[in-house]
């Protein structure tokens, strides 16, 4: 999913999290939308998605890039202090960058409907139904106090499909250690030029455009 | 500022803080706007204004009359676990309330400009001039990570004035104690039909509109 200029080819169809070597560091990326910006209308608007992507994502790309020097150089002094300081930048830009570039995967011109197989299986067993899924997962999303997401996680503990919620751009699996499979942004930014105050109106329309197949692959990739 | 329906008149122009009688609860009320909804134009564009109040802040009251009766039942049968569990809910709508009905007061159509007499003279003494404090506020409150405030505060302790930034709707006074003499909204419901992703941009419109005779009054308020 995130992926470095320079050897690896730049690859936003693939779900590996990001590595980094600390000692040779490339610079992070804005992934290509696999879609026009105007390619999930009605549901979200080309406006919102335009501004989301190459505004709002762009500058948590930026910011993580320049973070990570600092830290690079704080780390090579072994200044604790510096380190400890770049931390709330690392979080909020890191998982910026993180959320984004799965929640641009979880979205699809050619989504909604339900999911099938071993997706639809284990959501049936941890929560009684999809449509049971959906309720609890919209809940958890528009109850979130500020800015943050709702996710759909793996437990690789457990094995089970867990709903959770995270404030501002934690990432899902560096703070609770889910594997985030499906995330809803919940950020105003996300909804606010179509939705206004709206929050569930947007949290009910995006179901239109949820990506089934990828949050397959993602359940598949979770579990090896 | 924060008045009960009933004896008290409506009175969105006075400065006292929300006070409680447990036993018998009235219900928070909406202030008025002090000015059109208009009227904050260019700075603060009408849509934005009218959503803000009549949306945001109107939701922020319900919900804090809806919390404060379930907390007046749970407080009565001495429930401390259902009491806990609204603190969440407390803090949040409370918070919206008190600083939205703040915020109002804090903006003016005849705002702008400088602050006068003993404000101007405090500023001075504990920023070393009103542009430090301005670029200070400023930095503050565009670095607030999600949603959250920017503020100007008065510390009853040590008599000075501070800048402080809160989280969603963590209410200053509650929450560090600074009375709050000055806060900039930085939810991105505050700026964002308007701004769109320029938070520094809005940050820097909205010195036109300040009220330095209601940021004076409270400042006066503050120190009896």
């Amino acid at each position: 999913m995130l992926c470095r200029v320079g050897y690896v080819r730049r690859c936003a169809a693939t779900l590996n999290p990001i590595l980094g070597a600390v000692s040779s560091r490339q610079k992070h990326t804005l992934p290509d939308l696999p879609y026009d910006y105007g390619a999930l209308e009605p549901h979200i608007c080309a406006e919102i998605m335009q501004l989301h992507h190459s505004k709002h994502h762009a500058t948590y790309v930026n910011n993580l890039n320049v973070t990570e020097e600092k830290y690079q150089e704080a780390l090579a002094k072994g200044d604790v202090s510096t380190q400890v300081s770049l931390q709330p930048a690392l979080k909020f830009n890191g998982g910026g960058h993180i959320n984004h570039a799965i929640f641009w995967t979880n979205l699809s011109p050619n989504g909604g409907g339900e999911p099938q197989g071993e997706l639809s299986e284990a959501i049936k067993r941890d929560f009684g139904s999809f449509q049971k899924m959906k309720e609890k997962m919209s809940a958890a999303t528009v109850a979130v106090q500020g800015s943050g997401w709702g996710w759909l996680g793996f437990d690789k503990d457990s094995g089970r499909l867990r709903i959770a919620a995270c404030a501002n751009q934690d990432p899902l699996q560096g703070t609770t250690g889910l594997v985030p499979l499906l995330g809803i942004d919940v950020w105003e930014h996300a909804y606010y030029l179509q939705y206004k105050n709206v929050r569930p109106d947007y949290v009910k329309a995006i179901w239109n455009v949820v990506n089934w197949e990828n949050v397959s692959e993602r359940l598949q990739a979770a579990k090896k």
